[in-house]
């Protein structure tokens, strides 16, 4: 008989993730690719590559998407299960250290902290209206200091004498680190500055309120920069762990809750081949003009979305 | 003859019925015309010319005049109370006046709300209303909000287990065009006999095990669904009973400062302003009841609010209840708040898992045997 698999699906702001796995939730395909504003594409892109990696006779059962793209990629993909970053962050990291109490989560455009107690969730907080602290904000700063994003955990590490930044708005902190860098500061010394004020941030504003157990996980493309785990670590008095596939624990547990749905159907890695747009429009049913979204499997319309009263269903 | 008037008000969930219903009484010959109802032209225009961080409700409030005074409107009202919304009024009629705009404006706040002065008011704009007519024309509005809130509160838990989709909603509906043509309290009495029973009798199925969530939060944001986007729907459509205490008649009729600080245990020692010490208060009846979990929702800014949270992250911890904080604002996004939410009920049905009856999740871990001391009606 052919070997079954599951899929599972994270299409965030900045980067798109995807892992196959087996009933013993082992990890047969990865990657991890920029989404560039393209979901679609980038998921294609994906496909295809999780297709390279895998045996002909692999029969993939069921699909889950998670991530901010996820009911685009849903219906793109057939998945069974569409599912939020939370849910799906929380299965996954919990497949992998049961014993888990925090995940603490700093990702492109937002950070969520999630508390866990035996193995259920307990509480969460997302960032609330704006993206500071983010990965969005350290890849700004990196340019302006002319560091490459990959360098600036390792070279903060170097620091000697860390500068202090305004770390409540990335604003405020922005422009402290023109002043500090204005002033003669070594860039290490401000990078380490900006580790800690995206740490800061962290704990003052999705941390705020929250009691912060250990173990701690940390996930998220952030926590591939060592200079903001040292960070945190300091900050919170107690060690933070980042696993080596800290960023696709999303995906991870996507393919856990789609195996775990029991919902089968047979995926076609063909679906990276095919064509698939979206249209958009503006209803003008009322004033209200929902924006209606479209979208199209080989111009065939696959799914419509947007809507809020029965004035819109007549344009399908 | 004194130029017609044609008199318009802020909206407000549904109470935009009784209260047209109210001013066509005091009003005849006049035109009442309630804005037309809320869209996202109505937000846009009104945080156009609304100070960028004040409240979403002052947006939505300057929207709604804002649209109203394109249709025709001449004479404005308003209120205000509490918070910043105590001064919602002037700063509103300075606005429109910046704006070229040629109308009344009636603000009944602060000394301006004795019901003396009120009566005053509306008489010299032309009222033929004698003060026992007015009198009785108040208390029928009073009591057809009651009769509005009570059914709608029933609504609110039931309506997610309804058999038949729509049935509900229609009736609501109903409901709603029948209190429009009210016009004395027999009327009223044989509209509350059949919609009372009407509802009591709407087809149910309720399974054994269902989830409830509570509501709290600042006042405006509660109850006009288009400020929340109809989260009470969402959550009904997930299957969950909803049960918020927050309406005209419980800020008429049931608040009550000092009650609210008492029933809020240790976990307030002050007022945190307008209705910060009842969204603990009523936090504190839904963990006491065992609820599942709470949704604390608020305008972005809201100051009481946003005094009462710690005191809500205390009694979450301490309960083992969640609570759930959202903030709206004009750019708040429809697809974050879905996020959070989905991730809310998915954690609740989880955590209910987690003992074997369900229903005592919530109890058992109090650090104080309070019976919360409030006449918030039984859910």
């Amino acid at each position: 008989m052919d070997q079954v698999a599951y899929l599972g699906i994270d299409t965030g702001s900045i980067s798109t993730k995807g892992v196959v796995i087996d009933q013993g939730r082992q990890i047969l395909a990865l990657d991890y690719l920029w989404t560039r504003a393209n979901p679609i594409a980038a998921v294609k892109e994906l496909l295809n590559s999780l297709e390279d990696q895998l045996d002909q006779d692999i029969t993939i059962l069921s699909v889950g998407t998670t991530g901010s793209a996820r009911k685009l990629i849903g219906a793109m993909t057939g998945a069974q299960v569409v599912k939020n970053e939370i849910t799906a962050h929380a299965v996954g990291t919990l497949s992998q250290y049961p014993e888990v109490r925090t995940i603490v989560e700093i990702g492109g455009q937002d950070s969520k902290i999630i508390l866990i107690e035996d193995g259920i969730v307990t509480d969460y907080a997302m960032n609330s209206l704006c993206a500071a602290g983010t990965g969005a904000f350290l890849s700004s700063q990196a340019e302006r200091l002319g560091v490459d994003l990959e360098d600036i955990g390792i070279l903060a590490l170097q620091a000697e004498n860390p500068v202090k930044l305004a770390a409540r708005c990335t604003v405020f902190a922005e422009s402290d680190l023109i002043h500090k860098a204005q002033s003669g500061h070594k860039k290490e010394d401000l990078l380490a500055g900006l580790c800690s004020a995206v740490a800061g941030n962290y704990l003052n504003n999705v941390g705020k309120g929250k009691k912060i157990d250990p173990p701690v996980i940390f996930q998220g493309g952030v926590s591939k920069n060592i200079g903001v785990t040292k960070a945190l670590e300091e900050a919170l008095g107690h060690p933070v762990q980042v696993d080596a596939n800290s960023h696709l624990m999303g995906a991870l547990g996507a393919a856990i809750l789609a195996m775990n749905s029991e919902k089968e159907e047979d995926f076609k890695f063909e679906i990276g081949r095919l064509d698939f747009d979206t249209k958009s429009k503006e209803c003008g049913g009322c004033p209200n003009n929902c924006e209606l979204v479209g979208f199209y499997k080989n111009g065939d319309l696959l799914d419509l979305w947007g809507n809020r009263c029965p004035n819109g269903t007549i344009q399908r | 003859m004194k130029k017609k008037l044609q008199i318009s008000f802020p909206h407000l969930g549904n109470y935009y019925i009784p209260i047209e219903r109210l001013l066509k009484a005091i009003f005849p010959g006049h035109t009442i015309l309630p804005p037309p109802p809320i869209t996202v032209r109505t937000l846009e225009l009104g945080s156009r010319y609304s100070p960028d961080f004040v409240c979403a409700p002052f947006k939505f409030n300057l929207g709604n005049y804002l649209e109203a005074l394109e249709k025709g409107a001449n004479l404005l009202l308003q209120t205000g109370t509490g918070c910043r919304f105590g001064y919602y009024g002037e700063l509103q009629e300075q606005i429109l006046r910046d704006l070229g705009w040629d109308f009344q404006f009636i603000c009944f706040s602060r000394q301006e709300a004795r019901p003396w002065l009120v009566y005053q008011t509306l008489h010299r704009l032309g009222s033929p209303l004698n003060p026992a007519q007015f009198l009785y024309q108040l208390g029928l509005t009073l009591a057809a909000i009651r009769l509005l809130d009570q059914l709608e509160y029933f609504l609110r838990y039931n309506i997610g287990f309804q058999t038949e989709p729509g049935s509900g909603e229609r009736l609501h509906q109903e409901l709603l065009m029948a209190l429009k043509k009210v016009d004395s309290f027999g009327q009223l009495h044989q509209i509350k006999s059949h919609f009372t029973k009407a509802f009591y009798n709407l087809p149910l199925k309720r399974p054994e095990k269902y989830y409830r969530v509570g509501l709290v939060g600042d006042l405006y944001t509660l109850m006009e669904p288009f400020s929340n986007f109809y989260l009470e729907k969402e959550l009904a459509n997930k299957g969950i009973a909803v049960s918020r205490i927050m309406n005209i008649s419980f800020l008429l009729f049931g608040k009550n400062t000092k009650k609210s600080l008492l029933s809020s245990a240790d976990y307030l020692k002050y007022n945190p302003g307008a209705n910060g010490a009842d969204s603990v208060a009523q936090s504190h009846f839904y963990a006491a009841k065992g609820f599942d979990g709470v949704i604390h929702i608020k305008s972005f800014g809201c100051v009481p609010e946003l005094n009462a949270t710690p005191s809500l992250q205390s009694l979450s911890r301490d309960w083992k209840m969640p609570i759930l904080h959202l903030s709206f604002d004009s750019h708040t996004s429809e697809a974050g708040i879905q996020t959070r939410l989905e991730a809310f009920t998915d954690m609740i049905e989880l955590r209910r898992q987690r003992t074997e009856d369900g229903r005592q999740s919530g109890l058992g871990f109090a650090p104080q045997n309070i019976e919360a001391k409030t006449n918030y009606p039984n859910p």
